[in-house]
């Protein structure tokens, strides 16, 4: 599912841009393939243009250049009615005036389908999402969960190939929403159909997804699998958006292949990888995740570097420690400490040594 | 807390034991009157809050707009001043021809109403079932001051032959009484012929039944006329951005600062024969001089001087709930297959009810009840009921029956109310 390959993309997206008032673009040249059964998220601030992109693929906004096609066909001209795409608000948006087994029917009832088939339907859809006895009831009757439930049952009851979802999980309570991540996940598994979901939750995005195409400023900066999005941000955009993430300016001072020296404003020397450095004396920010920090010397690679670092507090968080340092003239360097048993106990001031293995430092540039 | 007055304490302080079944609170008493006690003070204050509003409603509206429709069925001008006719008319039943007591009691009420100067009161009463008796009334109470000589019959006869008058005794009949049905039966054009039988009036007096049916008839064109000009108003008002919707706005609610005189006035310059849009039309050449539409002191004016006034009650509940009906709506419908029309139809339209309720009910109310449009721009073909009713109340001075038309209408409308709620429910309504 992950291969990329362009012969069995579903959804295309080629050279797309997006104006709304003829002098800003909102979407800067997309380009994106999404394959068949894929569940694809697009990350983003809001403002980034990935709820654009998602209304384009609706048919709720036209593209102002480039092509959209579906399962080779290009949509630019089809109207919203007839790309038979599945949808899911943020709002949820289920007609308050009708019953829920009316909204369910609803789409059925404008295709022309007949009542038996049409109630044999509607029943497979709400057992799907484990809804069978709320058929008679009003929407407004419903919780938050139940009203998400059956507005996916709702973009499903058709059989779309492909099915877009807005923040569908938005409104509802964290523990809730962790719930229904995993329903949809296992919805979208079990029917095999393609997911365009758009979300400005990171945690959210990691978890559902099979791919993540991170957007700021009208672009794609990153669309890579999770982990490889979590664990090798490619800008210093995506490392600072995914994740928490500890931030060290500095100067390149060696290029060796896939190993760099930087010099820190401090004077200090540490050990990375150049991701999008081109040459020595380039301005860079080292990005470190604070679980790979370590201070422990026997835990390091050999020959790493290590550098002074002084307690500022620690903050108990049950399964982690969360000690913030004072590094290389940073405040806010935070390093995560499993809280195991016997763990070395940190005050604050003391003095230590940090490192990390050179491939979890990563050199980007500065923008 | 331990305030013993604090109405929150009494509830706070509830015990847990139920000694004989019913709860008590912790120093012993009923809980249920301990509850009632503490919620006392809250309910006179409140009630003394609304006292004002209430005082005023009831001097203001209740006390007198009963007191007027009181007069539709309670009119004393006869019998109060006639006693002993009518007390003959209370001890002979119906169909009893007037002997000589009743003349003899006919001419000492006569006589006594003119010395105490309310023959007019009678003869008014009078006037209304049997238009042109005021005068009989008032001529022979002239004659009659000083008193009238036995045999009566012939003393009266000889004054105005018309005391003879069948139909002028069945009216006197019918007026002895306070409480009659008259003023009723002559609002839906049925009077009581000589035997008291209800029959219809003579066909050129047949005005009433047709009114009433020309004002539902016209108040309902005007709604529909409204809804289908306010709809997309209020559509645009409720999508457009802010900054335009607000003009708009100021646009709808522009007549609604202007006065009523004002804009009837000035719908008066467009419509007349040698006014604007006529002028515009012989200009252009669709029609020539000598055929210049006739638009304003008929119906049609009526109907395009009352839509006009009347339409941001339509739009303004429209447009408050069209501004909650969010967008994702119709996409939500959009995107599950329908076409923009059955989106609008199935999902939008359906939606917008209780606003389109609320603006259609308001718009035809005010339009049953309209007055000052149809009397200016109506000519005689646009007028209403209520121009009826004020004609009633400031040129016949026919009180009663200004009040019996007025109660029919309050009555048809509360019937239409009825029927809404039964058909669309009254919580279904959003008036802002």
């Amino acid at each position: 599912m992950l291969d990329q390959g362009q012969d069995d993309s579903f959804v295309v997206f080629e050279h797309v841009q997006k104006s709304y008032d003829g002098k800003t673009l909102v979407v800067k040249d997309l380009n994106l393939n999404i394959g068949k059964g894929e569940f694809l998220t697009m990350l983003g601030p809001s403002g980034s243009g990935k709820t654009t992109c998602l209304m384009m693929l609706a048919g709720f906004e036209t593209a102002t250049h480039g092509d959209i096609r579906l399962d080779g066909k290009p949509i630019n001209q089809v109207p919203p009615h007839k790309r038979g795409i599945g949808m899911v608000f943020q709002n949820y948006a289920l007609f308050p005036h009708m019953t829920v087994g009316e909204n369910l029917s609803f789409p059925l009832e404008v295709r022309g389908m007949g009542k038996a088939e049409r109630e044999t339907r509607i029943k497979r859809a709400l057992d799907m999402v484990q809804m069978g006895q709320f058929a008679n009831r009003r929407p407004a009757q419903l919780s938050g969960g139940q009203q998400q439930r059956i507005a996916l049952a709702r973009a499903l009851v058709f059989d779309p190939k492909l099915v877009l979802m807005d923040e569908p999980l938005g409104a509802l309570d964290k523990q809730l929403r962790e719930h229904m991540q995993f329903e949809i996940k296992q919805l979208h598994e079990e029917l095999g159909i393609t997911v365009v979901y758009v979300t400005h939750d990171q945690g959210e995005a990691l978890t559902m997804s099979d791919r993540v195409a991170v957007f700021n400023d009208g672009r794609i900066q990153q669309l890579a699998p999770p982990a490889a999005l979590y664990e090798r941000p490619e800008n210093s955009f995506v490392a600072q958006f995914i994740g928490e993430n500890n931030k060290l300016p500095g100067t390149i001072e060696q290029l060796n292949g896939d190993h760099a020296l930087v010099k820190l404003a401090t004077g200090e020397v540490i050990d990375a990888t150049p991701v999008n450095i081109t040459q020595v004396g380039q301005q860079t920010l080292v990005s470190i995740r604070p679980e790979r920090v370590e201070f422990k010397p026997e835990l390091m690679p050999a020959g790493a570097h290590m550098i002074d670092a002084t307690v500022r507090d620690v903050i108990y968080m049950g399964d982690i420690l969360r000690v913030r340092l004072h590094v290389a003239g940073s405040d806010d360097f935070v390093m995560k400490i499993r809280n195991t048993l016997g763990q070395t106990k940190l005050e604050p001031g003391q003095q230590i040594k940090v490192g990390w293995h050179p491939a979890d430092a990563r050199a980007l540039d500065l923008t | 807390m331990a305030n013993a007055l604090d109405p929150h304490a009494a509830i706070a302080t509830v015990a847990t034991g139920e000694t004989d079944g019913t709860l008590r609170t912790a120093d012993g008493k009923p809980l249920a009157r301990a509850l009632a006690r503490s919620q006392t003070r809250a309910r006179r204050r409140a009630f003394l809050l609304v006292l004002p509003l209430l005082a005023f409603i009831m001097l203001t509206f209740v006390v007198p707009i009963g007191q007027m429709l009181q007069r539709s069925f309670y009119n004393d001008g006869f019998s109060a001043h006639m006693p002993q006719l009518s007390q003959w008319f209370a001890d002979h039943p119906r169909g009893t021809d007037p002997d000589d007591a009743a003349w003899a009691a006919l001419a000492a009420d006569l006589s006594a109403a003119a010395e105490a100067r309310t023959i007019g009161i009678v003869g008014t009463r009078i006037n209304y079932d049997v238009p042109g008796t005021r005068s009989l009334f008032t001529s022979t109470g002239r004659k009659a001051r000083g008193g009238i000589e036995p045999p009566y019959r012939e003393a009266l006869l000889e004054m105005n032959d018309d005391w003879a008058s069948p139909r002028l005794w069945s009216a006197m009949r019918e007026a002895s009484t306070p409480l009659t049905t008259n003023f009723y039966l002559a609002s839906l054009d049925r009077t009581r012929n000589d035997a008291g039988e209800i029959v219809q009036v003579q066909e050129r007096q047949r005005v009433y039944v047709m009114l009433f049916m020309r004002t539902f008839w016209l108040s309902l064109l005007i709604t529909a006329l409204t809804f289908i000009l306010g709809f997309p108003i209020a559509h645009l008002l409720a999508t457009l951005p802010m900054r335009r919707s607000n003009l708009l706005m100021i646009l709808v609610l522009l007549p609604f600062w202007t006065s009523l005189l004002v804009r009837t006035t000035s719908w008066m310059v467009l419509l007349q024969q040698q006014g604007v849009i006529n002028d515009i039309l012989v200009w252009l050449g669709l029609i020539g001089n000598g055929q210049r539409l006739q638009m304003i002191y008929n119906q049609t004016g009526t109907i395009i001087a009352m839509t006009h006034i009347l339409l941001p009650f339509m739009i303004l509940p429209l447009y408050s709930v069209m501004r909650t009906i969010n967008p994702s709506y119709v996409r939500a419908a959009r995107s599950l297959g329908a076409t923009s029309w059955t989106a609008f139809r199935r999902v939008y339209f359906p939606q917008t009810l209780p606003g389109l309720g609320a603006g259609a009910l308001l718009v035809f109310i005010l339009a049953v009840g309209y007055y000052i449009t149809p009397a200016l721009v109506g000519g005689s073909s646009g007028q209403l009921i209520s121009n009826m009713i004020a004609m009633h109340m400031t040129d016949t001075l026919n009180w009663s029956m200004a009040a019996a038309l007025a109660s029919l209408l309050l009555a048809a409308v509360l019937i239409l109310y009825w029927l809404y709620d039964r058909l669309v429910g009254i919580d279904n309504l959003k008036l802002g």
